[in-house]
């Protein structure tokens, strides 16, 4: 229960772009057609679970006995970029298939801030290793939903009579905070 | 204090020491072969990534040619002298690029096609024709809302009076854009050199296409029989629709003559000229 608990939280209640404000960038940018918006989900997906995993292990077994912690930023880093290099290496060797649908995405996800942002929240929840994995799905999840949202959301703007002062990116930060209002309705949903 | 920068040194260090070995290694293991000669054609294309072969950019492009799916001919941007290099490197018989033109395959403007309703939604084609098939009578020619002007990157669309859209000759540059933008699918990219097309796509019957405009296809077939190249036939599976086989087509003008409804014509008259 706890852990469904959690994962509400990550998804919803906390949603890493419509409660934290993270990872905008590619959230404005991958947005504008659904196809590209789900392709990024699942990259992000991808990466966030590897990343939490790794992070979790290196966090628990070097940084905290050598109460190294200060280094996480350096060192998340590190491990987030080498890891979605390695992915992208194997990927285009061994499945060709999948690497067309997400390759073209990793490199865009090595230095999102959210999912340098959700090995930090892992770190400071002290969540045990399920937990973090949880975690790291229910945020990426998360991701997804709001990515979804805006892109199928941005193809009905481009139907509609927009205020020219409001084309573009201006009209879509609007909509985005409307969300966000939105969203806020879950809080107390789950902690 | 000490241990703790020397630890901090071994960590980060020894961390990045193992990244990048690890790296360093598994891209050596996992190294995709690849065809030398992707990255000369690559080289060779135009590397403007600008999409009119219908791939993302010049590299995919270099594959497709390379894995023999697509002719380097594909590459309009290019010109002669590029898809030339290309058939010398892999030794393919390549053919003169024909230098392409937008084309809007319908004359039915405002004066010419009626209207079936009044239009008050959204300013666009793509709005329009999602409502019950649009507000003309025909269900297949253009709606004049001009999607096909707004989208044009090089400025070479502009609407007439009667609000149908014109190509000026000089600014097109064929990159397909306004075929893409055009709901009604009637934009298509003609070789420059064979101007005569017949510019109607109604599937519909005689009567019913005379009743919704001046200048649509009536399938009578005139066309058919006085062509003295035989390039003309009515195609069964668009509703007997003229077409026209432009392997056979000398541009006479002998269809456009003939015509009843004058939905045959030269586009070298209906472009707009530079100035």
């Amino acid at each position: 229960m706890d852990l469904l608990n959690l994962f509400i939280a990550a998804l919803l209640v906390n949603n890493i772009v419509l409660m934290r404000f993270l990872a905008l960038c590619s959230y404005v940018g991958m947005t504008t057609e659904p196809g590209p918006a789900l392709g990024m989900g699942w990259a992000v997906t991808f990466v966030m679970v590897l990343a939490g995993v790794v992070t979790w292990f290196l966090n628990v077994f070097i940084l905290q006995p050598l109460e190294l912690t200060f280094l996480s930023t350096l060192i998340f880093i590190l491990v987030i970029a080498s890891l979605v290099q390695l992915v992208e290496i194997y990927l285009r060797k061994s499945i060709p298939s999948l690497y067309h649908v997400m390759g073209i995405y990793l490199p865009l996800i090595t230095t999102n801030c959210a999912i340098l942002a959700l090995t930090f929240i892992n770190q400071r929840e002290g969540y045990t290793l399920i937990e973090s994995i949880v975690n790291s799905v229910g945020v990426a999840w998360g991701y997804t939903l709001a990515m979804l949202l805006l892109a199928n959301l941005r193809l009905r703007i481009k139907h509609s009579n927009v205020p020219k002062f409001l084309e573009g990116y201006p009209i879509v930060f609007i909509v985005t905070a409307i969300l966000s209002v939105a969203f806020m309705g879950f809080v107390g949903m789950a902690k | 204090m000490i241990e703790f920068i020397i630890h901090s040194l071994i960590i980060t260090g020894g961390l990045g020491l193992v990244f990048g070995l690890g790296l360093a290694l598994f891209s050596q293991k996992f190294k995709v072969e690849e065809d030398p000669r992707l990255e000369l054609i690559q080289n060779l294309l135009p590397g403007a990534n600008c999409g009119a072969c219908g791939y993302p950019g010049c590299r995919q492009l270099a594959e497709a040619i390379l894995r023999g799916e697509l002719v380097p001919e594909k590459c309009t941007v290019g010109g002669n002298k590029v898809v030339a290099e290309i058939g010398n490197l892999l030794g393919i018989e390549v053919s003169q690029v024909k230098p392409g033109i937008a084309c809007i395959i319908c004359q039915g403007d405002e004066a010419r096609a009626s209207r079936r309703a009044e239009y008050y939604g959204i300013n666009t084609c793509n709005a329009a024709s999602q409502i019950s098939g649009g507000f003309k009578q025909c269900f297949y020619g253009c709606l004049g809302l001009a999607d096909c002007v707004k989208v044009c990157p090089f400025d070479a669309l502009r609407m007439s009076l009667d609000n149908l859209p014109l190509v000026d000759e000089s600014k097109c540059t064929a990159c397909g854009l306004c075929v893409k933008a055009c709901p009604r699918k009637i934009i298509d990219i003609f070789p420059r050199d064979n101007p005569v097309i017949i510019s109607c796509v109604s599937p519909q019957k005689g009567p019913e296409v005379r009743k919704a405009c001046q200048v649509g296809c009536i399938k009578c077939g005139i066309c058919v029989k006085n062509c003295p190249q035989g390039a003309i036939h009515l195609e069964p599976s668009l509703g007997n629709l003229a077409v026209i086989d432009y392997t056979l087509c000398n541009n006479c003008g002998v269809c456009v003559e003939k015509c009843p409804t004058k939905c045959i014509v030269n586009y070298t008259t209906v472009h707009v000229h530079a100035g």
